[in-house]
């Protein structure tokens, strides 16, 4: 059984495209970043490489034996959300880095992970054609407590990345109308009481620039004008590459992890953006395909969880840096520079790899 | 088939497809939302985005220098920074206007006054929050750069005027424009711009003010500039120069310290203006940097009045002076003949009522018989009373006017009064009231309603003595001829009358024989003019009725070159006061005179001809043609 298992045999088309995601986030870094990239662009590159490899280490691994570790990895990061909550440091205002040893750690990262195999292991053990009540319920409260556990920290964009992937297994394991309909009512309520029992003043701030953006032309609406800004004056073809103004002059915030994209269609143009979002779509295509063939639910379910929260993750970070979206503090997967994001979205892949090779194998 | 067993654990896949269609959906849908931006409107975020970057920094033009007749610099500019606030951010403004206060050491309440009565201004448009910044208040805004964006310094050009208020009323001062002057500039003034509020400054705005410049810079997000796209550089003013002599203008500024008064000196020529000051005086630096409400009523409510160019605007009783005007008027109509003698016994009865002379009150009471000449020279009023009734009102109004007084000189500075020469059809229009012939006996020495400034005084005499050729005084010194008016005297009368007035100065009994300088033809009358409560009394001099001082003087007798008057207010005599003021400037312009004739005696080059850059040394000689000496174009 073991010998049908190829190194040769993992998906190299959607190896293909992350590597051609990961040189645009490279070279777009380079860019942003102006000679401060340099450095920035070199640290990128390692997280790269020891993503890469963790595909490989993952791919190995044998994910039924992780799904079976799922209750002890779920107990394992609600330990850690709740040690960053009791001790983690605070940076932007907000606690969610840990330090392990020397290097900082983003704990809702490992949990965006965690979560993907949790649902896998719960959907996979249901053996309906639709949720009934009882299992919806249950389902709810496996994302529901890291995802509080998170809106403490507080993230509010890290915790609503959780949803899709309840929202796409429950698709996937069947939903009864009715309950669709209640869950989306009950949505649609929790809204006003999120806002005065759970966002803090500056999320509420976003929110409100979001919706207003020329109230506050300094503030947060400041940032999504900006990008705006970037991405309309980008036109077809771009600026070039470290030639856009709104880029170079760093009136696009945070330009080189949440509005990257900016950066794109600004010095990229429109082509820029268009192939960016080729390759993304790409990229989900063949995780779907991947699901599609698992050998069994769990595989499947793991698979589409990922490609549940990287397309959630596309989907807001490019609607936001067009506007449409409130600033959340979502990175575009791949392309924006960050170490725990990145390493998150190959330990993912690795986890689809390991499904992938295993899909002819009993 | 191996994978045949799991089909059970399969899910419908009719779901996955549902997926995939999701995905291509949203990627169109955000495809969409990219290439509305980017393609559709392109052109609009492509203009924010210029918008952005690109900052338009005003370079202020330097207004022109002003020089005095051999070029030396009257007054400058300096360069200074002016903190501006970018209030395109209102809120960043607002939060940040206690920080920027305490910094600046601006009073918060003053400032958040400012800021809130500009909101009714465009939003591009910056407030200047503080002038002439220090170098700590430099160091301010240039350390919170990054925290408080909306700071930025503006260098500008600001005015040096001399401290000591030297030639305060000729320069006058600077100030913002006023809306009004805006409107009526038809586009030439923009809100923020320094133009002339007063004196030359005003008079000369259009040749002093420059146009301003502009830089287009890029800045980033912190507002630091990051490179130059273009710069139109600014054009600076052009710099006038003036006919006064600094050196003169010296002694006549040291000579009034602590008086109020004017001194005005002409060079009857030419009509240029030698010297005009007017004491006491203000500092037009305060204006310049923005004056206080406070520092702006102290000043108005001054008795003094400081901020009064007396030289043109002191409409005064020119005093026993007037009998210049009287002895031409003699002279010219032969009434009463040129011969005529009176005794004076002290004083004398007209229409029922004591006329005094003013040798009254002193040891002699009577100055005796009296011709012409000694009339001048002791300045005798009995002898002119009895000129004035034979001359009549009429006579003596006109021959006032014609001989330069009762209108404006036409000086080239804003603001000139007119002085008064009374008449029966003047007091039928202001007063509707006759004339009465008891107020022709008081005009006839300079008192009653006649008034007059210094500078009248001095363009009057200045054109008796040059035989009836008035030049029109002016403060510029231009190539063009200088306009004159002409009102021919007889070569008799300019003889007698000159003469008369060496004799005031030189002669024993003459009312100025103090003040005589050796070896110079100083020529001059005295005047000593009672304080009435007319309404220039209630205006210049408030509280004070002591007599006013006057002396009018001209060196040499025949072709006069300069022509002093000196006005001190509540100076009592003109002798003792007034007249060493106008010998000093006389004894100064000599002495300057010999100086030059010596350098050019010991220069063996011929100072350049047709030059523009006049040679301290190319002043002109007494018998030179004026009108070419004049003509430095500047």
């Amino acid at each position: 059984m073991r010998a049908r298992i190829h190194t040769a045999d993992l998906d190299w088309w959607l190896l293909g495209l992350v590597a051609s995601l990961c040189l645009l986030g490279l070279v777009e870094l380079y860019s942003a970043a102006g000679h401060a990239g340099s450095g920035m662009a070199w640290k990128q590159l390692a997280w790269i490489g020891l993503g890469f490899a963790a595909v490989l280490l993952l791919s190995r691994l044998d994910y039924q034996w992780v799904i079976d570790r799922g209750p002890i990895l779920y107990l394992v990061m609600l330990g850690g959300l709740f040690a960053v909550l009791a001790t983690g440091h605070s940076q932007f205002g907000a606690r969610r880095w840990v330090k392990i040893g020397g290097a900082s750690f983003q704990v809702s990262e490992f949990a965006k992970l965690v979560i993907i195999i949790a649902l896998a292991r719960f959907l996979s053990g249901v053996r309906t054609d639709r949720l009934r009540l009882a299992e919806l319920v249950k389902l709810g409260i496996i994302t529901g407590v890291p995802l509080g556990l998170i809106l403490l920290q507080p993230d509010l964009g890290t915790a609503l990345t959780l949803v899709p992937v309840a929202v796409v297994g429950a698709f996937l394991a069947g939903i009864k109308w009715k309950h669709a309909l209640a869950l989306i009512a009950l949505a649609g309520l929790s809204i006003p009481a999120a806002w005065h029992f759970v966002l803090k003043p500056y999320q509420k701030a976003r929110l409100t620039a979001f919706l207003q953006p020329e109230q506050d032309p300094r503030g947060s609406g400041y940032q999504l004008l900006q990008s705006e800004i970037a991405v309309g004056s980008g036109g077809l073809w771009g600026k070039g590459l470290g030639h856009g103004s709104q880029n170079q002059l760093g009136f696009v915030p945070v330009r080189t992890s949440d509005f990257i994209l900016a950066t794109v269609g600004e010095e990229l143009g429109f082509a820029g953006v268009f192939l960016t979002l080729l390759l993304y779509v790409g990229l989900l295509l063949r995780l779907i395909q991947n699901a599609k063939q698992a050998k069994d639910r769990a595989g499947m379910y793991l698979v589409a969880g990922v490609a549940a929260i990287l397309g959630f993750h596309i989907f807001v970070n490019a609607a936001m840096v067009i506007g449409w979206m409130p600033v959340t503090g979502i990175p575009l997967p791949l392309v924006s520079y960050g170490g725990s994001a990145t390493l998150f979205v190959f330990m993912a892949l690795g986890l689809v790899m390991s499904v992938r090779l295993r899909r002819f194998v009993n | 088939m191996v994978h045949r067993m799991e089909d059970e654990q399969r899910l419908p896949l009719i779901r996955m497809t549902a997926l995939a269609v999701l995905i291509g959906v949203v990627a169109a849908a955000l495809l969409f939302g990219f290439w509305r931006l980017q393609v559709l409107d392109t052109q609009h975020y492509a203009e924010l985005a210029e918008r952005n970057r690109i900052r338009t920094i005003p370079i202020i033009a330097p207004r022109g220098r002003i020089l005095d007749r051999y070029g030396h610099v009257l007054l400058d500019n300096y360069p200074s920074f002016s903190v501006l606030l970018d209030r395109e951010s209102p809120a960043d403004v607002q939060a940040s206007l206690a920080e920027i206060a305490s910094g600046l050491a601006l009073d918060p309440a003053a400032l958040g006054e400012q800021v809130a009565d500009a909101a009714g201004l465009p939003p591009y448009q910056p407030l200047v929050i503080k002038t002439d910044a220090s170098p700590a208040d430099i160091a301010f805004v240039e350390s919170h750069r990054a925290d408080i964006p909306c700071l930025s310094l503006l260098m500008v050009q600001r005015r040096d005027y001399p401290p000591d208020d030297f030639l305060a009323h000729v320069f006058g001062y600077v100030g913002d424009v006023s809306p009004q002057d805006i409107a009526r500039s038809k586009g030439r003034y923009r809100p923020g711009d320094v133009v002339g509020k007063s004196g030359l400054e005003r008079e000369y705005n259009d040749i002093l003010m420059g146009v301003d410049g502009s830089r287009r810079v890029i800045v980033d997000s912190r507002g630091r500039v990051r490179g130059t796209l273009e710069e139109t550089p600014a054009i600076p003013g052009k710099t006038i120069r003036l006919t006064i002599d600094e050196n003169l203008e010296r002694v006549a500024f040291n000579d009034l310290q602590g008086k109020t008064g004017a001194v005005v000196a002409l060079d009857p020529r030419t009509g240029g203006v030698l010297v005009m000051a007017s004491a006491p005086s203000f500092d037009p630096n305060e204006f310049a940097h923005g004056i206080t409400p406070a520092q702006w009523k102290q000043l108005s409510d001054d008795p003094e009045h400081p901020m009064i160019n007396r030289a043109i605007q002191a409409q005064l009783a020119p005093g026993s002076v007037f009998k210049i005007i009287m002895a031409t008027a003699m002279l010219q109509t032969g009434v009463p003949p040129a011969n005529f003698t009176v005794f004076c016994p002290g004083s004398a009865v007209f229409y029922g009522r004591v006329f005094h002379c003013w040798v009254w009150k002193t040891r002699e009471h009577a100055h005796g018989l009296v011709d012409l000449h000694k009339a001048i020279v002791q300045s005798c009023d009995v002898y002119f009373y009895n000129v004035g009734k034979r001359l009549g009102i009429d006579r003596i109004s006109e021959f006032a006017k014609d001989l330069g007084l009762g209108r404006r000189t036409g000086i080239d500075l804003p603001g000139e009064d007119a002085g008064l020469v009374p008449s029966p059809a003047w007091k039928e229009r202001e007063f509707h009231q006759p004339w009465y012939p008891g107020e022709t006996i008081s005009v006839a020495i300079g008192q009653g309603a006649t008034t007059v400034t210094p500078l009248q005084l001095a363009y009057s005499i200045g054109g008796i003595a040059m035989g009836g050729a008035f030049k029109q005084p002016h403060l510029l010194r231009t190539a063009a001829v200088d306009p004159e008016i002409r009102f021919p005297l007889l070569p008799g009368t300019v003889d007698t009358v000159t003469e008369a007035m060496y004799g005031v100065v030189n002669e024993g009994g003459g009312t100025a024989a103090a003040s005589r300088l050796e070896g110079i033809q100083f020529c001059g009358k005295t005047g000593s003019a009672q304080v009435v409560s007319d309404e220039a009394a209630q205006r210049l001099s408030g509280h004070r009725y002591l007599d006013n001082a006057w002396f009018v003087g001209f060196a040499p007798r025949q072709d006069p070159e300069i022509v002093v008057s000196v006005l001190v207010q509540g100076g009592l005599h003109g002798a003792s006061v007034a007249a060493p003021i106008a010998r000093d400037v006389i004894a100064a312009y000599y002495k300057e005179k010999a100086q030059s004739e010596e350098r050019l005696a010991g220069s063996p080059t011929k100072p350049r001809s047709g030059s523009t850059q006049a040679d301290p040394a190319s002043r002109p000689k007494a018998s030179g043609t004026p009108q070419k000496a004049e003509a430095g174009p500047n």
